[in-house]
């Protein structure tokens, strides 16, 4: 095999500067004249943020260059190619390694390692072999494998995906569909992102086989418009695909036909409930629908429908190949498999991180997280299940990732939302800020979900700004439960999950705010009172020159002062101090 | 000014067959002209034999569509979990207060249009902006004071 460079250039990559290190590479190849001993792969992001990263292959050694700059390109080619060796300076560190340990790659096995706009190298890693092996058996074998493999939808409600497949395989209809859901719509996860953009086929030939297996002739893609990039890939994807009779009629020579296609969304959170996402394809207002009757009976344009997340799918040509057996001797006793999660907020390592179900939460966090990304700070809370989910805190770290763990704590596994956070985060703040999302992203369908949230929120803010009363809390409960048990759709039945569960592991804090007007975080400006504290200042001036507006006063070996006229509370000072000594 | 009519009948027949054709339809004309302009809704009602409050039904649910041209650079402040966790909030009312606008609204000179989006996907960097098609990671207000006078003097 000719020997490789792997630029990391999905959505990440590229927004740091993949795309002139490979224009550099490119002329240095050309240059040194070594075009016909390497490869120069253009491959979607390893899930790590190192800027741009960029593997070496030679003769089967890997080395790993991180936060490669255009001007690094011409170092790593003269030492590494032409002297054969690594240049050292630019070679990642202990904390790459520390990050990719541990980690059980499965869906995002192919992402960073492959070029996703050629098929061929899909190919060449074992793809479309699950489907081949597929299209002779009989629906029904199929679907039994998936089944017992323990599978579980990952795109947040968890349901099986062998028994969804069965419930729409059974529906008699001469038309049926297979959707796959990539509205990816928690603000804090990507993966669905990252694997489209890094390893697309994955996904269509899970696609395929989810066709083939419900007995569907036609197929959408329901992508996020927000992801351009994805967008361009699946569709580079879908024509290769056609062009080696994949996709298309009478595919691989069997009688199995199969279309499929991409309907981009609009900029809606609601569309990626399954109902509402249907109503979508069809050209209307994303609404939810009340189930039963559930889509796999009466779907898409009233056909028996099946809707699955793109990482879902992403695991199907594997259970094909390696036998259910292997992979529900993946995860615990309960969860099968793998699941990826987006790692960011006050951790070390931030990025994708697949990990075998049942790890704790502890184990990612110090595992491939790093720990925390300040020795100083401590942590407080881990969010996991974005606007569905909760805020745990630290007594909880044990945790392990599996359904019926988490749904105990108030959390739930979610899409994979994982974000970490320390004493400067305010949890009232962070459970105003969901509700903020869910209020702004209700359908106004139904009362609960539009007036009782909207109730929330208002009830939040007041607190947030130190008009809170004790009797607040009570009634934050109250609503809690009966949104969670009125509301039509998943968004409103879930989006009292962040308040619940702040309320129940940090009510000391909601309470701190009503009854002190205080807020530890200093995060909810009204309750700041820009003030620096003469006795911790030791008066080095950095607040004064991070002032955009010149509102602190401050000259050598003076404490700094803020003038309230002036200030526009940025909050710029207080990140500036390095001795928390503004309140 | 009225549309180029020619150009906006090409994209109606480009998805007249197509079933649900009316979203993909309105993205094309949002890409075209950069917001859906009153009389390109007048056109597809007449052409689809729909009603017009039936598209603009579709319109004011999608929070992609504007009806407003947009400014020359479009700012996206990222709202999502991990840049509000790093400050996303006080970027944003940053470039609020300085730039004397509201959020989705267009500065007086025409040259900015902040909005607000959720997760860019690189929270790695958060706090993050994207203007037009450029992303800006680990924003502090400096730097955003930086980055727009950038642009400023690009098309000042
Ligand atoms: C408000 C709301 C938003 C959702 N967003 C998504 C999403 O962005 N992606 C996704 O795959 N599922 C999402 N879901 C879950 C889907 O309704 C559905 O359960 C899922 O796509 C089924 O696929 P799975 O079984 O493979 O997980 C959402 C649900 C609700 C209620
Ligand atoms: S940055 Fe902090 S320590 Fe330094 S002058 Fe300002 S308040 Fe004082
Ligand atoms: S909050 Fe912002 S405007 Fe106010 S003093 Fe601090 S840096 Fe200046
Ligand atoms: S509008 Fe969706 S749950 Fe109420
Ligand atoms: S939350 Fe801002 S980039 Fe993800």
């Amino acid at each position: 095999m000719k020997n490789r460079i792997l630029v990391c250039a999905g959505t990440s990559g590229l927004s740091a500067g993949a795309g002139e290190v490979i224009e550099i590479f490119k002329s240095e190849l050309k240059r040194l004249n070594l075009r016909g001993k390497f490869n120069l792969v253009k491959t979607g992001d390893r899930g790590l943020f190192r800027d741009v990263l960029v593997d070496i292959i030679t003769d089967g050694k890997r080395v790993t260059y991180e936060h490669v700059k255009p001007a690094d390109v011409k170092k790593i080619t003269e030492s590494h190619l032409v002297k054969n060796t690594p240049a050292a300076a630019l070679t990642a560190g202990k904390s790459y390694e520390e990050f990719f340990a541990n980690q059980t790659r499965v869906v995002l096995k192919n992402c960073g390692e492959i070029d996703p706009e050629n098929i061929d190298e899909y190919i060449g890693t074992g793809g479309f072999e699950a489907l081949k092996k597929a299209i002779p058996l009989p629906p029904e074998k199929i679907i039994d494998e998936i089944k017992k493999s323990g599978l579980r939808g990952r795109g947040g409600a968890g349901f099986s995906t062998g028994l969804k497949w069965e419930f729409c395989h059974k529906e008699k209809s001469g038309v049926k569909y297979m959707v796959c859901n990539a509205d990816e719509g928690d603000p804090g996860a990507f993966m669905d992102r990252s694997i489209l953009e890094g390893d697309p086929q994955s996904v269509i030939e899970g696609m395929i086989i989810a066709g083939y297996a419900i007995g569907a002739n036609e197929g959408y893609i329901y992508c996020r418009a927000e992801y351009p990039l994805a967008i361009e890939r699946l569709n580079k994807a879908l024509k290769q695909a056609e062009e080696r009779g994949f996709l298309g009629n009478n595919i691989l020579k069997s009688d199995f036909s199969f279309k499929l296609s991409i309907k981009k969304g609009a900029g809606a959170f609601v569309c990626g409930e399954e109902t509402a996402l249907l109503a979508s394809i069809e050209g209307k207002r994303g609404t939810p629908k009340p189930r039963p009757p559930f889509p796999a009976q009466k779907g898409l344009w009233g056909k028996p429908t099946v809707i699955n997340n793109v990482e879902t799918l992403a695991n199907i040509p594997h259970i094909i190949n390696n036998g259910a057996d292997w992979f529900s001797a993946i995860g615990s006793a309960e969860s099968k498999g793998t699941k990826v999660f987006a790692l960011a907020g006050k951790v070390r390592n931030t990025g994708l991180v697949e990990i075998p179900m049942g790890t704790t939460i502890k184990n990612l966090i110090y595992g491939p997280g790093g720990g925390l990304k300040s020795k100083r700070s401590k942590l407080k809370a881990v969010q996991i299940g974005g606007p569905s989910g909760g805020c745990l805190p630290e007594t909880l770290l044990s945790t392990p990732i599996d359904y019926k763990a988490l749904a105990k704590t108030g959390a739930i596994m979610g899409s994979g939302g994982f974000i970490v956070m320390d004493e400067k985060t305010c949890m009232v703040d962070i459970a105003k800020f969901f509700l903020g999302f869910t209020v702004a992203e209700s359908c106004g369908k139904c009362v609960p979900c539009r007036i009782g949230l909207k109730r929330m929120y208002e009830v939040l803010d007041k607190i947030t700004k130190g008009r809170g009363e004790t009797r607040d809390l009570d009634f934050l409960k109250e609503m809690c439960e009966t949104i969670k048990s009125t509301a039509l759709c998943g968004l409103g039945n879930t989006a009292p999950n962040p308040v619940l569960t702040t309320l129940k592991y940090f009510r000391r804090e909601y309470e701190e705010h009503i009854n002190n007007r205080v807020c530890d975080a200093n995060t909810c400006v009204e309750l700041v009172k820009f003030e620096v504290i003469e006795e911790k200042c030791v008066k080095c001036g950095k607040c004064s020159t991070s002032c955009p507006v010149g509102a602190i006063e401050w000259e050598k070996g003076r404490t700094a002062e803020i003038n309230k006229e002036k200030c526009i509370k940025c909050m710029a000072c207080f990140a500036a101090c390095d001795f928390k000594a503004i309140k | 000014m009225n549309i180029d009519i020619e150009k906006a009948e090409k994209i109606i027949k480009k998805h007249a067959a197509e079933k649900g054709a009316l979203i993909p339809l309105l993205q094309d004309m949002q890409t075209e002209y950069g917001y859906i302009r009153a009389d390109a809704v007048k056109l597809i009602a007449e052409k689809l034999d729909i009603p017009s409050v039936e598209i603009y039904e579709v319109i004011t649910f999608y929070a992609q569509f504007r009806t407003e041209p947009p400014g020359k650079h479009t700012i996206k402040v990222c709202q999502g979990t991990a840049c509000h966790v790093m400050g996303g909030k006080q970027i944003l009312n940053y470039i609020l207060t300085t730039l004397k606008v509201k959020e989705n609204g267009t500065t007086t000179d025409g040259l900015f249009s902040p909005e607000r989006v959720a997760c860019l996907g690189c929270c790695g960097m958060a706090p993050a902006i994207m203007i037009d098609n450029d992303f800006y990671g680990n924003c502090t207000i400096q730097k955003v004071d930086e980055i727009l006078d950038g642009y400023r003097k690009k098309t000042g």
